[in-house]
């Protein structure tokens, strides 16, 4: 997907409802191709709503919007939207179709043979991450997490270069959730879509984006920036207010990591310890905990420790939680196979952020 | 209990154009005929409001209304009106039809997850696509529920065809009040009971094998019934929980 393609661009876009209610005020905003666009704010934002337009789900009151360079109030809606991908909340799965037909809807109204269809549903079964044996089966039979998989699947299946998700993950669990934001960005890598992405939960805003829009109640665009951008300067006291308490520790999370680790030196369980806090690995050299005192090392004696540094991936923040979290008060690092690679201060944490600031 | 079953075990009734079965035959006919005309008027309507969500208030003057009317009454009023006809039959029954079929169709299509319908249109799907592909395949169980409760209704009212001098099991008790018959008057009673029980049975069976096992659950019968409880079906397997859809209202 090369650039100028499947870009989206909002001008002075306003939508009013029946009822008065200005939902989207004045609007100006080009989506980048190939890159994943948050919307983001608080309910009443209109930042739903200037998705759902998008799609014609619904239609502005004033302003245009373009698709690739159509006007999307041109031609049929039914057209429009068989050529973008739609992700909602709880998924929307078709509760009276296997999973494989669920998957299969786009295609099947575009026309394509049944078997084709299918083939392209199994395929995409297997890109979400999905195993085979589900295809039989209906939505009533799937997890909330599985159901939202097989919805990004559908909203694939066609293979449109636009894709928009509306709260997609905001009605699973946590751990799921984060599995699932994982999930499309590591997708995303592999397809390159044009994604827009809604949500009220800011974290996963910073997590997803390529770029952010902030939406202020009474749908005004209050900021629109690439996501450390908007941690390190927010545009007003609404956005400030917005991102977070922690955004500082937040921005953390954009700057590698280039902390010089320490030395430390682990025992095994059964060795003795010298006293102090010692730290255990286990004899792929994995980290197991720590012990603290003199003394030959039980394995009931090895407290948890704390979060761990990935030394190739990891980034500030991590290397600052995994020192504050430890126990002894030292982080530990670990290579790509979860092997002990040294140790980590926060004051090492903090020069290294000094030293990136002053590098900027 | 010789006179109750006296004249139902005579095998001389079991023959001939007055006989049982050609009575069976005639009161089926008769119930199917205002079946066809009720879910011809009541179906579309319902689906056409529960789909477009305006003029819910219509189904429920509807339905009431209907439900309302004097049967035995309605039918002399139509005779008068129409003449001695199968027409003023047809439409008496077809009254009573309408109401459980509209009130089905409605809350069926109603109460489809709006989840899957904006999916559905958001993908890119007709209007009329929406309705036939999504909206009335999730309500048939409700629609067929209808169906049933209508049937029942009508087996046992098409009786009153034979007030109007038609035929049906309705003769038996017609004919056997006005000679003092009661083993016939019984004979008629039981069989339009048995009839209605043997209706209903087929009617589930037909909607046990049309609708989808996605939607299959506890048994649904009428739009009265427990109607919007989704249910994980009893044969989902292993780790896999169900996640309830919301729950809709009765209507």
């Amino acid at each position: 997907m090369d650039g100028g393609i499947d870009v989206i661009e909002f001008r002075s876009v306003t939508k009013r409802f029946a009822d008065g209610t200005v939902a989207v005020d004045g609007l100006d905003l080009v989506v980048e191709s190939g890159k994943i666009t948050v919307f983001v704010g608080p309910s009443g934002c209109g930042k739903t709503t200037s998705l759902r337009m998008i799609n014609r789900m619904i239609e502005p009151t004033e302003g245009t919007i373009t698709v690739d360079g159509r006007d999307v109030m041109a031609g049929h809606p039914a057209d429009l939207r068989r050529g973008i991908g739609y992700v909602i909340q709880q998924a929307g799965l078709f509760p009276h179709k296997t999973i494989r037909d669920n998957i299969a809807t786009v295609p099947l109204l575009l026309g394509w043979s049944k078997p084709k269809a299918r083939a392209r549903a199994e395929e995409l079964m297997q890109t979400v991450g999905l195993g085979p044996e589900m295809a039989g089966r209906y939505p009533a039979q799937l997890s909330g997490g599985q159901q939202q998989r097989v919805g990004v699947a559908r909203a694939l299946a066609a293979d449109p270069p636009v894709l928009l998700m509306d709260e997609p993950f905001s009605a699973v669990d946590p751990v799921v959730r984060e599995s699932l934001q994982d999930e499309l960005l590591r997708l995303q890598g592999e397809l390159g879509k044009t994604i827009v992405f809604v949500t009220h939960d800011i974290d996963e805003a910073v997590k997803l984006g390529d770029k952010v829009a902030v939406f202020r109640t009474g749908g005004h665009l209050a900021q629109y920036a690439e996501p450390a951008e908007l941690l390190a300067r927010p545009a007003d006291d609404f956005v400030d207010g917005f991102v977070g308490r922690d955004r500082g520790y937040r921005t953390l999370g954009f700057l590698s990591d280039e902390v010089p680790l320490g030395t430390i030196t682990p025992v095994h369980v059964g060795e003795s310890a010298t006293g102090g806090w010692t730290l255990v690995v286990d004899e792929e050299d994995k980290p197991l905990g720590w012990v603290t005192g003199a003394g030959p090392v039980a394995e009931a004696d090895v407290l948890p420790g704390g979060t761990l540094h990935p030394v190739a991936s990891g980034s500030l923040r991590s290397a600052l939680d995994a020192a504050l979290s430890s126990p002894s008060g030292q982080g530990v690092a670990v290579d790509d196979e979860g092997r002990l690679a040294g140790s980590i201060s926060a004051d090492a944490v903090l020069a290294a952020l000094a030293a990136a600031r002053e590098a900027a | 209990m010789s006179l109750l079953f006296s004249y139902l075990f005579d095998a001389a009734h079991w023959s001939g154009p007055t006989g049982i079965p050609a009575r069976i035959g005639e009161h089926l006919f008769y119930s199917v005929l205002a079946l066809a005309l009720g879910a011809v008027v009541a179906v579309p309507l319902g689906a056409l409001i529960g789909h477009t969500r305006r003029g819910g208030f219509l189904v429920v003057g509807i339905a009431n209304g209907m439900r309302a009317l004097p049967e035995l009454g309605l039918l002399t009023l139509l005779v008068l009106l129409m003449g001695i006809d199968l027409l003023p039959v047809t439409i008496a029954l077809a009254v009573l039809a309408v109401p459980p079929l509209l009130a089905g169709t409605y809350s069926g299509v109603r109460n489809v997850d709006q989840g899957a319908v904006d999916a559905a249109r958001g993908m890119g799907m007709r209007e009329w696509q929406i309705l036939f592909k999504v909206e009335i395949p999730n309500a048939l169980p409700l629609i067929l529920g209808g169906l049933r409760a209508s049937a029942l209704q009508v087996i046992a009212t098409a009786a009153v065809a034979a007030y109007v001098s038609f035929g049906g099991l309705g003769r038996f008790l017609i004919d056997g009040l006005k000679s003092l018959d009661y083993s016939q008057m019984a004979a008629g009673a039981i069989l339009v009971a048995l009839l209605a029980l043997a209706v209903e049975g087929l009617l589930a069976l037909v909607q046990r094998a049309v609708v989808s096992p996605g939607l299959r659950g506890g048994g649904r019968r009428s739009p009265t019934a427990e109607i919007t409880t989704p249910d994980s079906s009893p044969d989902s397997t292993d780790t896999t929980t169900a996640t309830p859809e919301p729950a809709g209202a009765t209507p």
